[in-house]
């Protein structure tokens, strides 16, 4: 992968920190939307959503089914507050009236958006194809013309449902099911936009294909729905970023993502997080590898007010591999609930999860994990590193690491530390005329080193811009 | 001349007393050794012309003089401001930062030190010159370009971590550099290649430094004839003079020098007694 001195030089090349650029992300879009549902969580919410979008009835009772799912089950047990009032949000809201194929066919106001987060450009330079969801649904979408003629599918999950019917039903919450998870159970009810992606057999996809989703309305709750397939000795990277506007009151992202990676097939999912500081992000991730196949998420954890989200692997047949490396980083008020899940389901399967997370100004950062063997998966290994660095006395970090074994002949490793920086290290860096800000900045870049160096070159370069900016006013 | 004067320096750590009073004086192109055994505060004296916070200026002062004669007072600066000023150590022992590339370091910490002003954020030092010169300095003094690629040390030997701090030395290009104990660690070669090295970057070819060589060895000063010898013994200066002295303590040790000192020599005893009964002093 190319990490050039560029791609890692801990602080940014050029003037990204000077005071009107800090908060790149928070602007408000004024955008009239076609459609708001009104306020709340009902029934008849749920079928109106179902109606706007003409959806078969199988889909509409899935959601009716789900919502029943949803009220009945508790908050999770684990993990953070979630103080979230369900009735003072809008689940659907429909920015635009149909999908553009050029940006030109976007809404102004919208496209702009994306042209200050930077997405055509990216789009131009290294991707091969796009999704870009604002509220509640998929605004624009691309892919490179080869790809299309080679098969891939890269669409929007509403699309898909309409277009694919057969082979949506064939997987779609088969990974997770409804009843998974309380936020599962919301998202399967009021599920909007998302990623539909299927890689036929052999294809190898070069370049990411990239979603980018914007929460920009106050009280908004995103819940797009995500399905990859990867057919047989396929390859895809896909990546998603995220982020809104910082509003007083809460906003709810809660995502659903489904993965099958089929024999000797590769996935790459890559997440960028960087909401605003009062959405509550509450994701069910899960991908399911067989033979031979290998699933990697690579995920990181900047924003948010409370994020609860442990991507996970199923490996379920001989030889397939799973791989997640996170990263959390936390500042005051926010809480990183944030882990990793691997499940050796068949003999020879390998794992590993590495998890750095950052601590600061009273942030809170967790890792909660699970490794689990079941009986029969013989020669499993899987390894476990989990580091977290701290800021200062007044942030924390917590680790629930749970390991279950039920198989005798496997190899499982766990290794976790916490740190502070030292002042011995400040004191160096600072000998070398470093100030206390960049010489922390400095030492923070150098602990996630690691995973951005996993990252292609440009989100390695962002990953260490928002670093910066996090980093932004923690020393005084 | 532009000078670096210490006068009077007392520095306490942890409210221990280690250094009781200490003048000093290196002008720009001088190189001064500083010699004594150990625990008589080298060291100490070292990271007090730094900045280090756990080290306490209680008496004293040190100060920087430009050529025209104006005094500024490095207490008031932070460690980096003294870096920017122009003045540098290097560590016995360095930090090792994970993750972060020699390179990537250099070229903050040389931005920086040569942009005195600079604010964070502000652009560095454009990379294809900072490079050229990077790679240039590091043939100069033998060393691997691989090197700088590698995470500031981390992994790196003994030698290895002494060798990146004097590439740092060249680097930066301070006024005045304190190097401590460059040579501990090294066989009899690389302690050669650092006093050839020191020698090459100190001289007029690459700017003149003053220099402060703590070494209990003389082969750092093989290349690096000292124009004054100062020793050290239960934290003050007892005695100056010039490269003969450090051959004479070399050669004899410091028996002379204690017998000569005995209330120097009763110091050294209190601070190298075991930490209870300082503490029993104390209180």
């Amino acid at each position: 992968m190319a990490t050039g001195l560029q791609a890692t030089s801990p602080l940014s090349e050029s003037s990204t920190l000077a005071l009107g650029e800090i908060n790149k992300y928070d602007f408000r879009t004024d955008s009239p939307a076609v459609f708001k549902a009104s306020k709340g969580l009902s029934a008849e919410i749920v079928s109106q959503i179902s109606e706007m979008k003409k959806e078969p009835a199988w889909m509409r009772d899935f959601r009716l089914k789900s919502l029943d799912i949803f009220n009945a089950k508790p908050m999770p047990h684990w993990g953070g507050d979630i103080a979230i009032d369900f009735q003072n949000i809008y689940y659907y809201l429909k920015p635009a009236d149909h999908q553009g194929k050029t940006w030109d066919d976007v809404p102004s106001e919208i496209k702009k958006t994306f042209e200050r987060l930077g997405i055509p450009e990216a789009e131009r330079k290294y991707l091969s194809g796009v999704k870009a969801q604002f509220e509640s649904e998929v605004v624009y979408g691309s892919l490179q013309e080869d790809l299309v003629k080679k098969g891939v599918i890269f669409t929007d999950t509403d699309t898909a449902v309409r277009e694919y019917p057969d082979l949506v039903r064939d997987y779609f919450a088969t990974i997770i099911p409804p009843a998974d998870n309380k936020f599962a159970a919301l998202n399967s009810a009021v599920w909007s936009g998302g990623s539909f992606i299927y890689v036929p057999k052999g294809v190898k996809i070069e370049f990411p294909l990239q979603a980018y989703f914007r929460i920009n309305a106050e009280n908004m709750g995103q819940f797009e729905r995500t399905l990859i397939i990867v057919d047989e000795g396929a390859q895809v990277h896909y990546v998603e970023g995220c982020t809104a506007p910082m509003y007083s009151t809460e906003s709810l992202h809660s995502a659903v993502v489904e993965i099958v990676v089929k024999k000797h097939a590769r996935c790459r999912y890559t997440t960028i997080q960087n909401w605003a500081n009062n959405i509550y992000n509450l994701v069910t991730k899960r991908a399911v590898a067989r033979e031979g196949a290998v699933m990697e998420w690579i995920d990181g954890n900047l924003g948010s007010r409370l994020t609860m989200k442990y991507p996970s692997v199923y490996m379920v047949e001989p030889g397939a591999r799973g791989e997640i490396l996170s990263i959390a980083f936390s500042s005051a008020g926010q809480h990183q609930d944030a882990g990793a899940k691997l499940v050796h389901a068949a003999p020879n399967t390998s794992g590993r999860i590495v998890s750095k997370s950052i601590s600061k100004n009273g942030g809170r950062s967790s890792y909660r994990g699970l490794v689990r063997v079941e009986p029969g998966a013989r020669k499993s290994r899987s390894s476990v590193v989990c580091e977290a660095l701290i800021l200062d006395d007044i942030s924390r970090s917590d680790t629930y690491p749970y390991i279950e074994i039920e198989e005798q002949d496997v190899t499982i490793g766990h290794e976790a530390s916490v740190s502070k920086i030292g002042e011995e290290q400040l004191f160096y860096l600072k000998s070398r005329g470093l100030s206390e800000a960049e010489a922390s900045t400095m030492i923070v870049s150098g602990f996630i080193e690691p995973l951005v160096k996993e990252l292609p070159m440009e989100y390695a370069v962002e990953m260490n811009r928002l670093i910066e900016l996090q980093m932004e006013g923690s020393v005084g | 001349m532009e000078k670096l004067v210490i006068s009077g320096l007392h520095v306490a750590v942890g409210g221990l007393e280690i250094l009781k009073g200490v003048d000093i004086e290196i002008g720009r192109g001088e190189i001064h050794a500083l010699m004594g055994p150990n625990g008589s505060g080298k060291s100490t004296l070292g990271y007090a012309i730094m900045g280090h916070p756990s080290y306490e200026v209680t008496a004293g002062t040190i100060e920087l003089v430009d050529a025209d004669g104006t005094r500024h007072n490095v207490l008031e600066m932070e460690a980096d401001q003294r870096a920017r000023a122009g003045i540098f150590l290097a560590f016995q022992r360095p930090m090792s930062i994970p993750g972060v590339r020699l390179a990537d370091f250099l070229r903050h910490a040389v931005t920086n030190v040569r942009n005195p002003d600079r604010k964070e954020g502000h652009e560095l030092l454009p990379m294809r010159e900072f490079r050229s010169e990077l790679k240039a300095k590091m043939s100069e003094l033998e060393m691997d370009s691989d090197f700088a690629r590698r995470y500031v040390n981390d992994g790196f030997s003994g030698g290895e971590m002494k060798r990146a701090e004097i590439l740092q030395l060249a680097m930066l290009r301070p006024r005045f550099a304190v190097l401590d104990e460059t040579d501990s660690g090294l066989d009899a070669d690389a302690v050669r290649l650092a006093s050839q090295s020191i020698a090459k970057i100190g001289g007029s070819d690459m700017g003149v430094m003053g220099i402060l060589i703590i070494t209990h060895h003389e082969q750092l000063l093989e290349h690096n004839i000292p124009h004054r010898t100062h020793v050290m013994l239960g934290g003050r200066i007892v005695e100056s003079g010039g490269p003969e002295l450090a051959n004479e303590l070399h050669k004899r040790g410091y028996e002379r020098i204690r017998t000569a000192y005995p209330e120097a020599a009763a110091d050294e005893q209190a601070m190298t007694a075991p930490a209870h009964g300082s503490l029993a002093t104390a209180t």
